[in-house]
């Protein structure tokens, strides 16, 4: 049910229909299960991370320049999509594009680098078969690394209907919650670069 | 894997020959059925492609008695093969694959169902709401649960099914000892259903918290919506922990990932962990909405408002932060230690004080109260002292110490089944017969329901009880057979002949559906039992809309005080506006089919047409994406025809003027 009832002004176009105001409340809890998906993810790496089967190790295999690059191409996508939901905000959609390009351009950079770190991996030795460590992290890469390429598949169409239906209470919201999404991957990323990668490194 | 064509098919036994040869029938007299009645399009313009919550709960709870009489079917057969020692009924595969199917299905595809169909029904009208929050998604929720539950029906006559138990521990559920196709449904279709549910937990919270009619606190809710509330909590926060475990099951299973097996590094206990973290607060999902059904119930024929309604939902919110902590319990002899068991039994037992408090609040309700002994409230009674048992040896069980001796013995079976059956089978049928006149406009026949009552309450008590002292006596569960000299004899065979009753009186139900719809008063009001809450503020069966006018709430109880006060009874035609709805959809019903084909093409290990056919599911996505239907609207007119109608008859509480 769309109510489109409440107009007040005060609020961003994106909060200004009731039903708009449940969708975004409804992916906030979408994301809460999100969490709970990636914590177990992590729990099943925490608890197998050190079983390497005579296989591969954490230090044999990481490249710490690689991931660095990834971690800064990601960071600054979160930011450069803040700076495109800054420009919806002041109704400029020329603004929010343009942003909204840039991010998954940078996006797309960081799935490239991703993809080749699996290749690199499975040529070291490291495939989903060797050993309950490689398996549990190429799962929990892979499982962020499909987020993302989801992510960057469903701003396309959201693009797609911004340049034909211009800034409305729908499509705002559209752009507001793929936002809300494209952050909450960028935190978990900060989390598998902490706890896989510098953890292994150091460990 | 390579499976051989001559495997497609699982042959050789007559017992399956039989459901095959059923299977093809049923399908072909549906669709001359259809045909011959010229139904097709009212199939798919009234059900297959609805949004309204009323009909997909209908639909749900077709399902799941449809379910329910599948998974009985397979515990009357474990019931027969157990009755007399070294029975060759069933043979040692078949009776692993039996209790498996049996397990599963009644928890995911029979309690599940029942119970997210009677929210379905019932929430919007109960917090005063035209529909979910989410009404399209709530039509993907039901299309997914069906996609699962049938991918998981055909297991037994298609590639075999699943035969680890409904547990399915690792490493016999891995492909070393299972190398059988029956445990890939297993994994894949339970995590379709498992979507489904996870979409229906986020959007009854929505719903609950976002679309309470006016004056509605959450202090001034029916107690069922704050259980179901409550429960979709737990949905969100446990169901994504078993997402992530099938997945990797399926990785293991599928692609020779190392996550649970022996070989590789992998951990076994992982799985015990990783299902159970889902596993027991799933117990807690199925069992609170019950406790929500029986709480309105209680208070209805005892035409008293609920006892200690504050420490019920204290209690309720406790129970499900218990839940999540409990979970080890159910694995106290596989090496834990008993320093963790400790802690884990006192969790346990930690349950048992919010659970008494409820058990109280019901007792309470009912003192001094001027009780109606209907067939609901028939239900709710021979719950309690059921369920008692239930609770009481469960905490038996949660002494860590004690539980070496009544682990993986039917006293635990027993046990699991005097609370799942009070717990949840009481309460849909209390809930079916309350709220059948809501639904359909007519009340089940109460003569045929006290038959269905006393057989299936005595049934259930001489299967299970028996099966205490059996266990006590040392019977292993999941054992398909026992010797004569073991002296379990007797007891088997009463508890098998219990089953039988048990059966006779599901039948009773079956038959008590069939008679309602063929001789049941029509006449009755939009209030059949006086009851309490805002569900019966509107037309018996409800009306697409559900209310013409948003009911404005003052009270807990709030239609009992419009009623003793008569206020917000009446509607005026000025008072009648257009009413916006949403239009009706096919993507949920292509996404479950979709699903489906691409399910059984990687139960079968062909990834080539399982990706073709997930292309599909993106087809889904992107068309809704650019989606912009906006839904219709009702015009007055039509809404004031519709009151008159069903206001103006006799005996109707509810009022129009002018």
């Amino acid at each position: 049910m769309s109510a489109n009832l409440t107009a007040s002004s005060d609020l961003p176009l994106e909060y200004q229909s009731e039903q708009s105001k449940m969708n975004i409340l409804g992916f906030w809890i979408f994301l809460g299960a999100e969490i709970v998906l990636f914590a177990t993810l992590f729990g099943v790496y925490g608890v197998l991370a050190e079983r390497h089967a005579g296989g591969p190790t954490q230090q044999d295999i990481f490249v710490i320049k690689d991931v660095l690059i990834q971690t800064v191409l990601l960071l600054t996508s979160s930011f450069t999509c803040g700076i495109a939901i800054f420009e919806m905000r002041r109704n400029r959609l020329k603004g929010l594009i343009t942003w909204l390009v840039i991010t998954l351009l940078l996006g797309g950079g960081f799935l490239f680098m991703e993809i080749n770190e699996f290749i690199h991996y499975v040529h070291e030795g490291a495939a989903l078969q060797t050993s309950a460590f490689t398996s549990s992290l190429l799962v929990l890469l892979g499982t962020h690394g499909a987020h993302v390429a989801l992510g960057i598949g469903w701003a396309i169409l959201i693009i797609m209907q911004l340049l034909k239906r211009g800034l409305t209470t729908e499509t705002t919201r559209k752009t507001f919650i793929i936002g809300l999404y494209w952050h909450f991957l960028d935190v978990v990323w900060i989390f598998i670069f902490t706890f896989v990668y510098l953890e292994g490194l150091v460990g | 894997m390579n499976i051989k064509w001559d495997e497609f098919f699982v042959t050789g036994d007559p017992l399956i020959l039989g459901a095959q040869i059923s299977i093809v029938l049923t399908m072909v007299g549906i669709i001359a059925l259809l045909t011959y009645l010229k139904r097709w399009t009212w199939l798919w313009r009234e059900w297959l492609t609805t949004v309204d919550h009323k009909r997909i709960g209908i639909m749900y709870i077709l399902s799941g008695v449809v379910m329910f009489f599948r998974g009985g079917i397979d515990g009357l057969m474990m019931k027969a093969q157990t009755a007399v020692p070294e029975n060759e009924f069933l043979n040692a595969q078949h009776y692993n694959e039996v209790f498996t199917t049996h397990g599963v299905i009644m928890i995911l595809f029979m309690a599940m169902p029942l119970l997210i169909g009677i929210m379905n029904v019932i929430i919007p009208l109960q917090i005063g709401a035209r529909d979910v929050a989410f009404p399209q998604l709530n039509a993907l929720s039901f299309w997914l649960f069906f996609s699962g539950a049938m991918l998981f029906n055909i297991s037994f006559v298609i590639g075999g099914s699943p035969d680890a138990g409904w547990t399915s521990y690792f490493p016999m559920a891995g492909k070393e000892f299972s190398p059988s196709i029956g445990n890939n449904y297993y994994a894949i279709a339970i995590q379709i259903a498992g979507i489904g549910t996870l979409i229906s937990g986020i959007n009854f919270i929505v719903t609950i918290l976002k679309m309470r009619t006016k004056g509605m606190t959450l202090m001034k809710m029916p107690m069922f919506s704050w259980t179901t509330l409550i429960t979709s909590i737990i949905i969100v926060a446990a169901f994504p922990i078993f997402t992530v475990a099938l997945a990797l099951m399926t990785f293991d299973r599928l692609f020779g990932a190392h996550f649970f097996t022996v070989s590789g590094g992998g951990m076994d206990m992982l799985w015990a962990n990783l299902f159970w973290l889902w596993g027991h607060p799933e117990v807690y999902i199925v069992v609170l909405p019950a406790f929500g059904i029986f709480s309105e119930i209680v208070s209805t024929f005892s035409r008293k408002r609920l006892f200690g309604y504050t420490s019920m939902v204290i209690a309720v919110a406790g129970i499900a932060f218990l839940s999540m902590l409990v979970w080890v319990h159910h694995f106290y002899t596989m090496g834990s230690g008993p320093a963790v068991n400790s802690v884990f039994s006192l969790t346990t037992m930690l349950i048992a004080v919010p659970t008494g408090i409820k058990m109280f609040n019901w007792l309470f309700t009912m003192r001094k109260g001027r009780i109606n002994f209907s067939t609901p409230m028939l239900w709710t009674l021979a719950f309690i002292p059921c369920f008692l048992i239930g609770g009481t040896t469960g905490v038996m069980l949660a002494m860590a110490a004690a539980d070496f001796q009544y682990h993986n013995t039917l006293f635990l079976v027993a046990h699991f089944h005097y609370t799942l059956i009070p717990g949840v089978v009481f309460a849909v049928f209390a809930a079916l017969y309350y709220w059948w006149p809501k639904m359909f406009g007519h009340k089940l026949n109460e003569k045929i329901g006290k038959w269905h009552f006393w057989l299936f309450v005595i049934g259930f008590n001489f299967t299970f009880f028996p099966m205490f002292f059996l266990g006590l006596d040392g019977a292993v569960r999941r054992s398909f057979t026992y010797s004569a000299e073991s002296g379990y004899g007797p007891l088997f065979l009463l508890s098998a002949i219990g089953s039988a009753v048990l059966a006779i009186g599901f039948a009773m139900f079956v038959y008590n559906i069939y008679w309602s719809i063929r001789h049941a008063d029509r006449n009755i009001s939009s209030d059949p039992w006086d009851a309490r809450t805002l569900e019966w503020a509107t037309a018996s069966p409800v009306q697409d809309y559900n209310f013409a006018k948003l009911p404005e709430v003052k009270t807990l109880d709030a239609f009992w005080h419009m009623k003793k006060d008569n206020e917000g009874l009446t509607i005026e035609d000025k008072e009648i506006k257009d009413i916006h709805m949403p239009n009706n959809s096919g993507i949920p019903f292509f996404m479950g089919v979709v699903f489906t084909v691409a399910g059984f093409f990687l139960v079968f290990e062909w990834y080539i047409p399982a990706a073709i056919a997930s292309l599909g599911i993106f087809a889904g996505l992107i068309i809704r994406s650019f989606d912009y239907n906006d839904g219709h609207h009702i015009h007055a007119e039509d809404v004031r025809k519709v009151e008159r109608k069903w206001r103006n008859r006799k005996g109707e509480v509810h009022k129009h003027v002018g």
